[in-house]
């Protein structure tokens, strides 16, 4: 073996080390050391272990289906929800009445009444739509109420803290025993009539009528109450947040409260909001179709899927596919929110990251 | 520990005056007095009755006195069912849903904790999953679609059990179950996140290595800990049975207060609305505050903070 020029001399009383290992590494070799993985940012780590999730990847698809089906379906039904067809009364599913029958032999067409008709002739199909489209609605902005007014007033409490975050939280404390199904119900009756006589007034109101004052009212009531859970919930959040050494670190280094807010507290925990807001949905559809079973709810002769399975109680023993119809997408819609909500947070909530 | 109780007494009295507030100002606030029906009474009667209930007075002293009769337990008189007391109908009607509501508590708790430990100390097994299948059912489906449900199947199909009222036992079978699924799923849940944490802990892992018998262990460390959040969750759930009564008295046509409260909304029948809503709100109040010092009984750490 001959020894190059370049190289040290071996003196003999070293020892013995290879002198080679001592040269600088060249780039190939450094490639190599790195061990570094793709960096892989919250959302997408969250949003990979929820496609792997088949409960929720599944109850994601049947909320898809839900809401084609309300939203969507009712524009090429041939039927509308209030409209009353006279001679087809009480038909069952897929039944039509004489004169129906009548307008076949003669060569027309006549769109089957799928789920039949009810004692006033209306088409039942389009009525469990309509019932279902009122039902998402009403989970969907009451959540969203929810979301902004607890989630504001949580984060200022936690936030700025002190008194003010004791007085805050006080007034949270009173609204939150205050038992809300009572309050709800005082407060749906006490509005029905003045929300009535403002929408009768105002132009730009009337416009949204449309939903009906009772909705209205559902969702005033529910904005009034429901968010004081939200809000113990991110103050709780904050101020866990607030006393991490990476805040303490932002202000050291003279970052403002915006920027500490928008850059730190926020993205930290915008994954458990979510997860609360997706939860809060079913929990709106359930006392909204409690409150429309018991008659308080939205008015004739818009159809919820509580008003619905309640009229249908009357005449369980001769037609009860008309309960079983809007009783079984109420399970269905809540159930499929209620799965997609776990698995949300299994995904999203870091405290459960294995 | 007394100052601990006296502030939560407090509490609870500043709650039940903010509902009766409430109430008040939100039943004056509707269009339209209690006399006012189909036919009209003639002025001279009308000013009369309203005379005869303190209704003609300033809205303020009318406040006044309705908040000192209520302090001497007077709700005054319903108007749909005439001249009758308030207090007389709770009392006559109160014991019927009151049996119903505590039948479905104890129903609840009696298999709901043993079904959530099950599927705590099974956990990830068949059990466990199948569990935890039928409790998310049971969360997710609505009381009035289980009753009416199990009214067809066990009450008009089968006719096992009788369908309307409460003559014998064998009727309360349907109204207490279907009034207890949801606490009883919730319950189970509840149970199975509580003590698998408990089960976790170091102080289990300490018993187990000095030898202690699993079932010693169970009963005397894991459960006893694992239950404070059931007993959290007893004031939401009478909460909870309450408004379900409202719902199963309609289905299974219970004559309890819960049909008379929904009888009296959808007859505006204001001070009975009132009334009732401000025995169901002070019954609330005061079973939280129960469920408040028993917390502090059972867990002692509650005080320190």
């Amino acid at each position: 073996m001959s020894v190059p020029e370049n190289r040290l001399k071996k003196n003999i009383f070293s020892l013995q080390l290879n002198a080679d290992d001592f040269l600088p590494a060249d780039e190939s070799e450094k490639q190599e050391l790195v061990v570094m993985r793709k960096s892989v940012t919250f959302w997408r780590d969250g949003l990979k272990r929820l496609v792997s999730n088949n409960i929720a990847m599944i109850s994601l698809v049947v909320i898809v289906f839900v809401i084609l089906f309300a939203f969507v379906a009712p524009a090429f039904y041939p039927y509308s929800y209030s409209q009353q067809i006279r001679g087809s009364e009480n038909l069952a599913p897929m039944e039509y009445s004489e004169r129906e029958l009548a307008t076949i032999e003669s060569g027309g067409r006549v769109f089957p009444h799928i789920l039949g008709t009810d004692n006033l002739g209306r088409d039942y199909m389009i009525r469990v739509m309509m019932g279902t489209r009122i039902s998402l609605i009403v989970g969907l902005v009451a959540s969203i109420i929810v979301l902004i007014i607890g989630s504001v007033y949580g984060a200022i409490s936690g936030y700025v803290g002190g008194k003010t975050d004791i007085i805050m939280m006080r007034i949270v404390d009173i609204i939150y025993s205050i038992p809300d199904i009572l309050i709800i119900i005082i407060l749906s009756v006490a509005l029905k009539e003045p929300l009535k006589a403002l929408f009768d007034r105002n132009d730009f109101l009337r416009s949204i009528s449309i939903l009906g004052p009772s909705l209205i009212g559902i969702f005033i009531t529910f904005s009034l109450l429901y968010w004081v859970g939200m809000a113990r919930f991110v103050r709780g959040q904050v101020l866990t947040i607030k006393e991490q050494e990476y805040v303490t670190a932002a202000k050291a280094l003279g970052a403002s409260s915006g920027r500490i807010i928008r850059k730190h507290i926020l993205p930290n925990c915008i994954g458990t909001i979510i997860v609360v807001t997706t939860l809060q949905i079913p929990s709106a559809i359930f006392t909204e179709s409690f409150l429309s079973f018991l008659g308080i709810g939205v008015s004739a002769p818009m159809p919820s899927l509580g008003s619905l399975a309640s009229d249908a109680i009357g005449g369980i023993q001769s037609y009860p596919f008309r309960l079983f119809a809007p009783a079984i997408v109420i399970c269905i819609v809540i159930l499929s929110f209620n799965l997609l909500g776990d698995g949300l947070r299994d995904a999203f909530d870091p405290k459960l990251k294995k | 520990m007394f100052s601990y109780f006296a502030k939560r007494i407090a509490y609870a009295l500043a709650t039940i005056w903010i509902i009766i507030t409430v109430t008040f100002f939100l039943m004056n606030l509707v269009p339209g007095g209690p006399f006012l029906s189909e036919k009209a009474p003639s002025p001279e009667i009308l000013k009369a009755m309203e005379a005869k209930y303190g209704l003609d007075k300033p809205l303020a002293v009318q406040y006044k006195n309705y908040l000192a009769n209520i302090a001497k337990g007077d709700l005054g008189y319903a108007i749909k069912a005439k001249g009758q007391r308030i207090t007389d109908i709770i009392a006559d009607k109160f014991p019927v849903s009151a049996k119903l509501g505590g039948l479905a508590i104890l129903t609840a708790v009696v298999i709901g904790i043993p079904l959530g430990s099950l599927a705590a100390l099974k956990r990830g097994r068949l059990l466990d999953k199948t569990i935890m299948v039928l409790t998310t059912a049971g969360v997710s489906i609505p009381a009035f679609v289980i009753a009416t449900a199990l009214m067809i199947y066990l009450g008009v199909y089968v006719k096992i059990f009788p369908t309307y009222g409460l003559k014998t036992p064998l009727h309360y079978v349907l109204p207490v179950f279907s009034l207890a699924i949801y606490p009883m799923a919730y319950i189970a849940r509840l149970m199975r996140s509580s003590l698998l944490d408990v089960l976790g802990q170091d102080y289990i892992r300490t018993a187990r290595a000095k030898g202690v018998s699993g079932i010693f262990v169970l009963f005397k460390h894991a459960l006893r800990n694992a239950l404070v959040p059931v007993i959290t969750y007893l004031g939401p759930l009478t909460a909870g049975i309450l408004t379900g009564s409202f719902v199963i008295e309609k289905v299974f046509t219970i004559p309890g207060l819960g049909g008379e409260f929904i009888s009296s909304i959808t007859s505006r029948d204001y001070p009975m609305i009132m009334g009732l809503t401000v025995f169901y709100a002070s019954l609330l109040v005061i079973m939280n505050l129960v469920v408040d010092i028993l917390y502090c009984i059972v867990d002692p750490r509650i005080k320190l903070k």
